[in-house]
């Protein structure tokens, strides 16, 4: 329980960030925005390798999808792809935010929850085109 | 008005809207590119290096590059900015930061390096 009992503000430690703050959906799909947006700056790498590779040569193209056909790099391609999909539905809701649209309490949680069903869905959709 | 000097346009006005143009570029071309995967059944090389021979697809592969470093610079400094505090990291917070903002920054000029070599050096 944290008493307010002057006016400074107050620096809650990290701890009690992750385990006596309850975090609001809204909360959660940001900082979820936020890490999908840092998995897919380490991710380009693997990107721009394929790319590389794939453009190399007739041989180099067909080595890269011998790689990308081991269920080790189709987890990672799933991974990115799904990383991209929350990245691009999750900017979507902050590009209409920007617009003014959902800037109440109750339109920022159903705008979370619409963006929890639409990754969801090409989330699930991204599995099915991996494997 | 305090300038940052390792914010992208060193303007927080400017981050803001190349934040948001940046993220429809990369948006379009993801889908443009998924679109692509998609509906061609069984690419081959000689179909995949023609698509990347051409001038169009060339162009809208170095300016989707362009814009995905400018947006990540931004999104990691954002990121960076935020948690990479004294009372987060320390009292080395600052120069913890400051070689966090440098890493990224390298990070992507090696993408945007590695890309243009990618599309015009094969």
């Amino acid at each position: 329980m944290i008493v307010k009992n002057d006016a400074r503000p107050i620096n809650v430690g990290f701890s009690d960030l992750l385990f006596v703050f309850k975090w609001p959906l809204p909360a959660l799909t940001s900082i979820a925005h936020r890490i999908s947006g840092v998995v897919l700056f380490v991710g380009i790498a693997f990107v721009l390798y394929a790319f590389d590779v794939s453009l190399s040569s007739d041989a180099g193209f067909n080595e890269l999808k011998e790689m990308m056909a081991s269920p080790f790099a189709k987890f990672v391609i799933w991974g990115l792809l799904s990383a991209l999909a929350y990245h691009f539905v999750a900017g979507i809701k902050h590009l209409l935010l920007d617009m003014g649209v959902g800037e109440t309490l109750e339109g920022a949680v159903f705008a979370s929850k619409v963006v929890i069903l639409f990754s969801a869905i090409l989330i699930f959709l991204a599995a099915a085109w991996v494997i | 008005m305090v300038t940052q000097v390792t914010g992208f346009s060193r303007n927080g006005v400017s981050d803001w809207l190349v934040q948001r143009i940046t993220a429809v570029v990369v948006a379009i071309y993801s889908v443009v590119l998924v679109g692509y995967l998609l509906f061609q059944a069984e690419v081959t090389y000689q179909e995949w290096s023609a698509l990347f021979s051409q001038t169009w697809m060339q162009v809208f592969t170095l300016i989707t590059l362009l814009a995905t470093c400018a947006h990540a610079w931004i999104g990691m400094w954002t990121a960076g900015t935020d948690y990479l505090q004294v009372h987060t990291a320390g009292k080395s917070a600052d120069t913890l930061r400051f070689i966090y903002q440098v890493v990224c920054i390298l990070v992507l000029v090696v993408y945007l390096i590695w890309g243009v070599k990618i599309l015009w050096g094969n």
